[in-house]
């Protein structure tokens, strides 16, 4: 701990974006159609924007952040779409320049704003790693130690001599991250472009960007994914409109921001019967997920038991009526269903009409940390939905209590109860 | 731990920037392996391949050398038509080739500037430069015209590296003002067949400059590519006007157009990112 790494001062970026046209007049069109070629041509070479600008036309895309990295520190940026991370990365990345104020950035970079970028497909696959590692800042000499690791972790095997046009997009995707896994410089600016892909490709990019951090190299990591960031982040930020509105540990920061979009987000009671997205026999009126001292919640650790509420109010006897649960991850797998019939006393019996309340406890140390939704619906097996409401609440569970390697494959990582005996050399259980 | 770790700064720059030439040499790595994949991809799926680099140029000589030599009766101070032009040809060839080539790298390799830092001057360098390989093997077959012909260079072929050197000075200055101002502007895409056509007539390619008289001989190697010609013939066939002056004067617009370019270039890279 100590020295800085990043250093981020007062950093603002100005765009320009284009302007509607005025309408104008055919002979101003024309006059403007001969003169506005040299204007620009004139502008040009003074090195302003060739088109025609006013303080109207600007938009700041980020405005007086500041914020230091310590060395050895892990740190996420989040925010919602246009918020100004990607701005941000491209700055540190010197891929653009900011318009006001500066950055320092104490050690060797690397900045993974996208994987395989540069490769080319009329090369073969040890062609494009060479390339691309030199893209990427890596000398020949660094990737010839490297190679056969990179073809290793990319699984391409003999088809490394094959031009990439030949690959499919899963073998493209995982060479091109081998290549970039293997980038090793003293700070890594990473964007959640590399959370494409199939799940297993994305567990293995966050699986990597762990052992990255627990390297001790410095990590600045952008990503939507909440549970990615609790996970492998000490620190987090919140960009908002261009500005930096939190800052803090990456749980505080999380929980904080989850709650700031839970307006828009966990929109999760109807008061009045209009706005009710239902059926007329059954309607929903609240869907929350709480606490174990019953608060509502929107990310959950690892080792924490979140309870799931829905209230709903029935009309008329149903006979068989279940409300069911149905969890989403991330990837929109379907992690489990579940439904508020399932304990046998309900089995035939008929709902009178009234409002009823269902909750449950989701398993502790069972979801993966990540992101997940919930949707529900009301419904008589076989013979008609009463109501449904889609991806209605959305939550995140953290990696918080989280003992499990971060590499776990599957859907679900429940910490089963394993019993291991050893057998010494002559049989014997010890 | 505390070794001498390198302090980035960024900052917005204004106005007229450093050239910063040695970041240029800190890059050469990749920028060898962008020459590298622009050599290794030029005539990738093509059925005839390399011979394309021969096959422009001669074929270029055969209809000068049918039309202008023939039938226009133009002189050729004293050397056979085909090679008084093939000559000249060669490094034409190299230099309209990387105009075209290195004009649009910059706008083709958006994806690259977009996503990853380097110094932009490695992309229309690299696409200059790859086309040496081009020169390279239509120079074997100039060699070959020259054994047919029965001419042998004098001890003037010394001075080839330093036409050859012209020659690149020449093609990049051009390709970087062009390049970068395809960024903005993609006019100059339309531009380029027009101005490598005008270019081509305004260079004693298919004629000698010795129809012209001094001083608008020297003053007509303003353009250098005047320069570059004139010297290959001077240097290889022993044509017997001697270019002093006129080289004199073509390295000086070439640099002039170099030193611009660089300029240029380096003050408009930093909007590369956000206009392309």
């Amino acid at each position: 701990m100590g020295d800085i790494a990043i250093r981020v001062e007062e950093i603002g970026k100005k765009y320009r974006i284009g302007k509607a046209e005025k309408y104008k007049t055919l002979r101003d069109t024309l006059a403007s159609a001969f003169t506005a070629p040299f204007l620009k041509v004139g502008r040009v070479l003074r090195g302003e924007a060739a088109d025609d600008t006013g303080p109207d036309d600007e938009i700041w895309a980020l405005q007086g952040i500041s914020f230091d990295v310590r060395q050895g520190e892990v740190i996420g940026v989040i925010g919602g779409n246009g918020a100004g991370k990607s701005t941000l990365l491209k700055i540190l990345s010197r891929i653009t320049e900011p318009t006001t104020g500066f950055a320092e950035i104490h050690g060797r970079v690397g900045s993974l704003l996208e994987v395989g970028t540069g490769f080319h497909q009329e090369l073969t696959g040890r062609e494009n790693t060479y390339l691309n590692g030199a893209i990427l800042g890596m000398n020949k000499k660094e990737i010839d130690e490297k190679f056969d690791e990179i073809v290793a972790f990319s699984e391409v095997g003999k088809f490394i001599d094959t031009p990439v046009k030949h690959y499919s997009s899963g073998m493209y995707l995982r060479l091109a991250f081998a290549v970039a896994a293997h980038l090793e410089p003293e700070i890594l600016i990473v964007d959640e472009v590399l959370a494409v892909g199939d799940a297993g490709f994305q567990q293995k990019c966050l699986g990597k960007m762990g052992a990255v951090a627990k390297e001790g190299r410095t990590v600045l990591f952008v990503s939507h994914n909440m549970g990615a960031i609790t996970q492998l982040c000490g620190r987090a930020v919140q960009l908002e409109k261009g500005r930096l509105t939190r800052s803090g540990s990456a749980g505080e920061v999380v929980a904080a921001y989850l709650s700031s979009v839970a307006g828009t987000e966990l929109k999760s009671s109807w008061s009045d019967e209009s706005s009710n997205p239902n059926g007329a026999d059954v309607q929903f009126r609240s869907a929350r997920l709480l606490s174990i001292d019953e608060q509502p919640l929107s990310i959950a650790s690892f080792n924490e038991s979140p309870l799931i509420e829905i209230a709903y109010e029935v009309k008329v006897p149903i006979r068989n009526l279940s409300v069911t649960c149905l969890l989403y991850d991330s990837m929109n797998n379907l992690v489990f269903e579940s439904m508020d019939t399932d304990m046998p006393e309900w089995n035939g019996s008929v709902r009178e009409p009234d409002v009823y309340r269902a909750t449950t406890k989701i398993p502790s140390s069972l979801l993966k940390p990540g992101r997940y939704q919930i949707s529900f619906a009301a419904f008589v097996e076989g013979v008609r939905v009463f109501a449904r409401l889609d991806r209605v609440l959305t939550f995140d569970v953290s990696g918080v209590g989280c003992t499990l390697q971060p590499k776990r494959s599957g859907i679900v990582s429940p910490v089963l109860d394993w019993k291991v005996c050893r057998f010494s050399e002559n049989g014997q259980m010890v | 731990m505390k070794e001498s770790v390198s302090v980035i700064r960024i900052e917005p720059t204004k106005g007229w920037v450093a050239l910063q030439l040695q970041e240029l040499w800190a890059y050469r790595e990749l920028l060898f392996f962008l020459i590298w994949r622009d050599v290794m991809v030029r005539y990738k799926q093509t059925a005839l391949g390399a011979a394309w680099a021969i096959i422009q140029p001669v074929f270029t000589m055969l209809i000068f050398s049918l039309f202008f030599g023939r039938l226009g009766k133009i002189p050729s101070d004293g050397i056979p038509y085909p090679i008084f032009a093939y000559a000249a040809l060669v490094p034409w060839t190299f230099f309209s080739q990387g105009l075209s080539q290195a004009s649009n790298s910059l706008v083709g390799s958006a994806n690259l500037i977009k996503k990853v830092y380097f110094p932009r001057l490695c992309v229309p360098i690299a696409a200059v430069t790859s086309g040496l390989i081009d020169f390279a093997l239509a120079f074997i077959v100039l060699l070959g015209m020259m054994l047919y012909y029965g001419i042998l260079p004098g001890i003037k072929v010394i001075w080839l590296p330093v036409l050859l050197l012209l020659t690149l000075i020449t093609s990049l200055g051009v390709s970087l003002w062009l390049s970068a101002l395809n960024v903005r502007f993609r006019d100059v895409r339309h531009i380029i067949p027009f101005l490598t056509q005008f270019w081509l007539f305004a260079t004693p390619i298919a004629y000698p400059s010795s129809l012209l008289s001094e001083p608008w001989r020297t003053l007509y190697s303003i353009n250098p590519m005047v320069g570059v010609v004139e010297g290959f013939r001077w240097a290889l066939l022993g044509a017997e006007t001697a270019p002093g002056p006129m080289m004199i004067v073509s390295f000086l617009a070439a640099l002039a157009i170099l030193v611009s370019g660089i300029f240029y270039f380096r003050r408009q890279e930093k909007t590369f990112a956000d206009v392309v």
